[in-house]
Parts: C-alpha cells; sequence; structure tokens
C-alpha cells in the first residue's frame, strides 16, 4: 500500500492544495553539514522521478570537479511541511538522496552510506534502532561562550532564559513529527539536553540533522545563539551524543535475554564486544573535529576509557538495566559528540556491532569502578585500552581500520582523511592561548 | 459517509482489506438483530454479505435488510462456485454478486459502479471524527479547521484509525492494514508513527489515540458510542 506512487502523489497533492510555494531538498555533505536549495512547485514532479541537477563540485566531499554533475532525488517518505516565521503559507522540505547522472547510488552521499549499512543489518533479519541525546550550549553570540545562565542539572528557576527556548524548540520539534522524550538543563551554564524518542536508524540520522537546525532557528529569532561543539568551555562538561542502540529482529528485541544476569542475549553481547573492539577506530568520524578530543578526557564525565559497565557512567559503553517487565534492552555508546556526521556516526556504530556478532567477538568482564583509579600500567595489565587522545590518533587508527574503509567506501573515506588531515595540520601550525600565556613569560 | 454493514463477524481477512483500503468504513455484524441494533442513524450505506461459511445466515441477514420500509441498498453477496444455484429465486435480495475467491480489483468495481447505479456518490470522500476531518481525494487532513501537516504514512494510518472508531488494533494489524505485509520495519514503526502523530494532533486531540495495554491501540472512545465516524453524503 505505501507503494511509491501513491507517495508522490500525496507530496504532489498536498503541495498543491496547501499552497506551498517553495520545497526545499535537503541532503548532508561529508562533514555532516546540512545544504539546501529550494525548488519551486512546477519543477517538483521531474524531481521526484528523475532528480535536480546540481554542481557537486561545490559541496565538500562530493565530485571532484571533471564528474561536477549530480543529481539529488527526494525521498518522498520524508515529506514535511515546515512554517517560517511571518509566511503564511508553509513550505516543504524533503531529504534527497544523491545520484551520478547515470543514475547509480552516488558513494559520497553519506545517506547512502547508512542506507547499505542497514540492508547488512536487514539481510540478517535486523531493525536498527537509535535514540540520541542531544547536548549543546546557548551563547549570548557565534563570538564568544558568554552564557545565558548560571544554572546547574536539573535546575528550575523562572528566570531561566533558556528554559524558554527549549520549549520552543521542542514546540517545533514536536510540529515536524520529532518527538521529544526529556529534556532539561544540563550541568554546565547554559548547557541544554534534548532527547529523541527512539526509531529507526535513516530517520534518526534525518531528525538529527533537522533537529540542529532547528535548535539554531529557534535560538536566532530569539538573539541567541546555540552550539553543538563539542568543547566550547574549558573547565566546563562538553557536549556529548550519547546515543542509544538496539536491534530488533521483527517485533522481538533482539538484545534481551530474560535469563541472563545482565538481561543480555549473546547477539547483545556480540554487538557490545564488537563496539569494543572497534571503538578506537570509529572514533574519528564519532567525534570528528579537533575539539571533539577536548571533550573525551577525564572529570567531566566522558568516556575515555574502553569498556562497558551496566552504571558507571564514565565507561565507554552503558548497559542500562530495562526495569522489572520491559524488554527494553539497549547499549548506549557515549562517545559520540552532536557534531558529528549522524549519518556516517551510525553506519559505523552498527558495523562494528555487526562485526561483533558475526565473529563471535568474547564480551571483555564489565568494567568495575576501580579502573578509574588504576594507574595506565594496571589498565593496561587489564588489556583496557584508551580512546585515541586526539584527532590526529584517531586518524591513525581509522586509516588502519579495514572496518572503516569497508563502511564508507572508498570515496567517502579518502576524502574523510584527507580533510581531517588538514584540519589537524591547521591545528598544529596554530600557537594557542595555552602557550603564550604558559611559555611567553618564562621560557 | 456512513458504514457498510459486513456479514459474517469476524469477516473474511481478504474482503476487510479490500473494503480498508478502498477507504469504505464498515461494521461487521454477526447476525440480524445485531445489525438493527448497530443500524446508523442514517441507515446503513449499503452491504457485502460473505455466503460461502454460513450460507443460510447470509440470505437471512439479506432478507432483513430487504424486507423494511425503506430497503438496504446496494446488497452485494459473495459466493462460492458451487453456490449460484443458491442465488436463484433470491434475485429480490440483493443487486449484484461476486463469485470468491474474488479479485479486489474486481469487488471495487463493483460496488463503485452499484453505488453509482443507487445515485450516490462515486466512492467515499470525506471522514469525519469529532472536528477532524480527512478529504479522500485531496489527501487533506484538519482538525477543528486547523490543517495537518503529516507526512504520507502519517496520513495513511490516521484515515485508517478514522476509519474505524472505537476499535482496538494491535500493532501487527496496523503493519499489516497500513503499511502491508512487505513492510519491514517492524512493529516498533507503528509506536513511532503513532507518536509522532499524536505529537502533531495537538495536546487536546492526542487522546484521540488511546494506548490499550499489552494489545495496541484504539482511536476513539467506545466501540460505537457517541462521537463515532460521522458522514457527509
Amino acid at each position: 500500500m505505501a507503494s511509491m506512487e501513491r507517495q508522490l502523489e500525496y507530496v504532489l497533492r498536498t503541495v498543491e492544495e496547501r499552497n506551498v510555494r517553495f520545497v526545499r531538498l535537503w541532503f548532508t555533505d561529508v562533514q555532516g553539514m546540512l545544504k539546501s536549495f529550494a525548488i519551486t512547485p512546477a519543477e517538483l514532479e521531474d524531481a521526484l522521478e528523475a532528480g535536480m541537477e546540481f554542481d557537486g563540485s561545490c559541496i565538500d566531499g562530493f565530485s571532484r570537479i571533471q564528474e561536477a554533475d549530480m543529481m539529488a532525488r527526494p525521498d518522498p517518505g520524508t515529506f514535511e511541511l515546515i512554517h517560517m516565521p511571518g509566511e503564511e503559507a508553509p513550505a516543504a522540505r524533503m531529504f534527497c538522496d544523491i545520484y551520478t547522472p547515470s543514475g547509480e547510488p552516488f558513494d559520497g552521499d553519506p545517506r547512502y552510506v547508512l542506507k547499505r549499512t542497514l540492508e547488512k543489518a536487514r539481510e540478517r533479519g535486523f531493525t536498527f534502532y537509535v535514540s540520541p541525546e542531544m547536548e549543546y550550549f546557548y551563547f549570548r553570540s557565534a563570538n564568544e561562550p558568554i552564557p545565558l545562565d548560571q544554572a546547574s542539572y536539573f535546575d528550575l528557576t523562572p528566570s531561566d532564559e533558556a528554559s524558554e527556548l527549549r520549549k520552543a524548540t521542542i514546540l517545533a520539534l514536536e510540529n515536524m513529527g520529532i518527538p521529544v522524550q526529556y529534556s532539561h538543563h544540563e550541568i554546565a551554564p547554559s548547557q541544554q539536553e534534548i532527547d529523541l524518542r527512539y526509531t529507526d536508524a535513516l530517520t534518526m540520522a534525518d531528525n538529527v540533522m533537522a533537529f540542529r537546525l532547528v535548535v539554531k532557528e529557534v535560538a536566532q529569532s530569539r538573539g541567541v545563539y546555540a552550539t553543538f561543539m563539542p568543547k566550547p568551555v574549558a573547565g566546563w562538561n562538553g557536549s556529548a551524543m550519547h546515543t542509544h542502540l538496539s536491534l530488533f529482529e521483527g517485533d522481538v528485541n533482539a538484545f534481551h535475554d530474560a535469563g541472563d544476569e545482565y538481561g543480555l542475549s549473546t547477539v547483545a553481547k556480540g554487538f557490545i564486544a564488537g563496539l569494543i573492539h572497534h571503538a578506537k577506530e570509529i572514533t574519528a568520524v564519532t567525534n570528528q573535529w579537533v575539539n571533539s578530543y577536548k571533550r573525551l578526557i577525564p572529570g567531566y564525565e566522558a568516556p575515555t576509557y574502553i569498556c562497558w559497565a551496566r552504571n558507571n557512567r564514565s565507561a565507554l559503553i552503558r548497559v542500562p538495566i530495562p526495569r522489572r517487565g520491559e524488554s527494553g534492552s539497549r547499549v548506549e555508546y557515549r562517545a559520540p559528540d552532536p557534531a558529528c556526521n549522524p549519518y556516517l556516526a551510525f553506519a559505523l556504530l552498527l558495523a562494528a556491532g555487526l562485526r561483533g556478532i558475526e565473529k563471535g567477538y568474547e564480551l571483555p568482564p564489565e568494567a568495575t569502578n576501580n579502573i578509574f583509579e588504576m594507574t595506565p600500567e594496571e589498565r593496561m595489565a587489564e588489556g583496557i585500552d584508551s580512546l585515541p587522545n586526539s584527532l590526529f590518533e584517531a586518524l591513525e587508527v581509522m586509516e588502519r581500520s579495514d572496518l572503516v574503509a569497508e563502511v564508507l567506501g572508498e570515496h567517502v573515506f579518502d576524502y574523510f582523511l584527507r580533510n581531517k588531515r588538514l584540519e589537524w595540520a591547521d591545528y598544529k601550525a596554530y600557537v594557542t592561548p595555552f602557550e603564550i600565556n604558559r611559555y611567553l613569560g618564562v621560557l | 459517509m456512513e458504514p457498510f454493514l459486513v456479514f459474517p463477524d469476524p469477516p473474511p481477512p481478504l474482503l476487510v482489506q479490500t473494503l480498508d483500503l478502498a477507504g469504505y468504513s464498515w461494521k461487521a455484524v454477526a447476525n440480524a438483530s445485531v445489525a438493527a441494533q448497530l443500524e446508523p442513524p442514517d441507515g446503513w450505506a449499503g452491504a457485502v454479505v460473505a455466503a460461502e461459511g454460513d450460507a443460510e445466515g447470509a440470505f437471512v441477514i439479506c432478507r432483513s435488510l430487504r424486507r423494511r420500509d425503506v430497503p438496504v441498498q446496494p446488497v452485494l453477496v459473495l459466493v462460492a462456485g458451487n453456490q449460484l444455484a443458491d442465488l436463484e429465486l433470491r434475485e429480490d435480495l440483493f443487486d449484484d454478486f461476486c463469485l470468491t475467491p474474488f479479485h479486489p480489483k474486481e469487488l471495487e468495481a463493483r460496488l463503485r459502479l452499484l453505488a453509482w447505479r443507487a445515485g450516490r456518490a462515486t466512492g467515499p470522500e470525506v471522514v469525519e471524527y469529532g472536528d477532524l476531518v480527512i478529504n479522500l481525494e485531496t489527501y487533506q487532513a484538519a482538525v477543528g479547521g486547523r490543517p495537518l501537516d503529516l507526512t504520507y504514512m502519517e496520513h495513511e494510518l490516521l484515515k485508517f484509525f478514522a476509519t474505524h472508531p472505537g476499535k482496538v488494533f494491535t500493532r501487527e494489524t496496523l503493519l499489516s492494514r497500513v503499511w502491508g505485509y512487505e513492510y519491514y520495519g517492524g512493529a516498533r514503526t507503528v509506536d513511532v508513527h503513532v507518536r509522532r502523530l499524536r505529537a502533531k494532533l495537538g495536546d487536546d486531540h492526542a487522546g484521540w489515540i488511546q494506548t490499550v495495554r499489552s494489545v495496541g491501540y484504539r482511536f476513539g472512545q467506545s466501540r460505537w458510542g457517541v462521537g463515532g465516524s460521522r458522514s457527509e453524503s
């Protein structure tokens, strides 16, 4: 029934009936930046059937100059109406899949990378569900991180300007069909958290892209700047995107086993073992900026050691204990930050987990609290590794990873490494205020 | 659009699916007295009576629909090939028949033709529930005059709910009837879409879709209570 033809008819008819004047076509570049261009309803039918041509050489990580033409074909299942402040008629948006002029899916399209990986899970009978906790900061401007408040975790103060913003944001998200599970003030001043209700990974990656836009637009409309920068202020907690993962086989949670001590099935154990095994290799993608690694340090509830635990929030992987009678077994992967490319990050998390299931990796014992008090030598003796310390380290590990190369495909893998190496080179060449403060006066 | 009477209760699954997909609202009845109880104030839009299982009961129903001041029409009977003889001398009890196993498109076409002959609309066009209006032709839905911004699947789910108010559906049923059997996503997909639909209906109307613990979902209040499906003809 959900036939393509009826979906197309639905989109065309709704655009006509609702007097939509612009249809925004959205897609994502390799770095996870949302790209958008608008077409008129007159162009819509062609766009749905054949795609809209655009110059791919303008997009980071897409085609090289000699193969510049690309086609963006909207996915009618993602059709949503959006309301712009001050405009009577709604606009519409659709996410696009990118195709080459000859009609092949384009290898450089992050959405295609995720779709390809989801297909592998599907072949094994799994559906992959994702629920991210999105953290971000409100600041007075993009130039300087001046917070709106000095509030903290779960604070409820009438003067909380940010809570008004958060409320408006949640309303806008729900209107866009992105249901919110929880929201609260986070630990740091002016830091917010909005948790999105789980859904299939492709929809969720689309939702994360829409989420970032909505948060920024609502803030901007009130003269405030919202940022997903992982660690905007030294000494404060950074912004994470803790990501809850689960696999379903039909209607059955494939992670759940009521008979197990941890409530975890063999599938879940393999999945966690896979994440642990490949954690270092995928970190360059889940934490893709120089600044991401300023967050991954001890003392701010960010993970640093590659281990799993039920209740330790400093572990890389947390396995929340489902309440009694619940079969909501899931795994929380705590490394990603909200400035990642969600398509690539979800694809790699899934692939790492599936690899663990497929190869029957053994789940290491649960981490105990004293891991964080151990010396590096003691941890090494226990076989507990650390996440990469810097973007540079992360890229070194990623480059040697067969898993990442296979999942991203040659095009994205090469571009990503090249692009991030450049970023690292720029950073390395920069003399930081830290160095001036510490060295200039004494050396 | 008033509902069609459908016999027996439960009706054959293919019949249910065909009527649903064609957008007809219907109520299943087990016998003539139930039919009298459940009859909508403005009368039945027509009847589809499957005679394969209980032929005798089927014709009793047909008779009760015809032998009244305002006979119900159209009445379409579904019969197996070896039951054709049963139709003889009962021509006054039905307007048309369809051989089983029937082809869904044929049944749809016959119902359309019957409706046209009966001088009614060519098909259901508007579904209403409370202040919700769904125009089946333009795909637009509105609550209290406020248009709803729905995705295709949200629209399909809402349409299905609104044409079956008061009825409890399991996630599996919704998945097979709204998404189709070929859909892979699993029953969790239903939960996700119900949440999105509730969010878009808004706080005042989110309660229309109720979670029925350990079963599934129900749209609207009790099965045939006040506020059920009403229509414009």
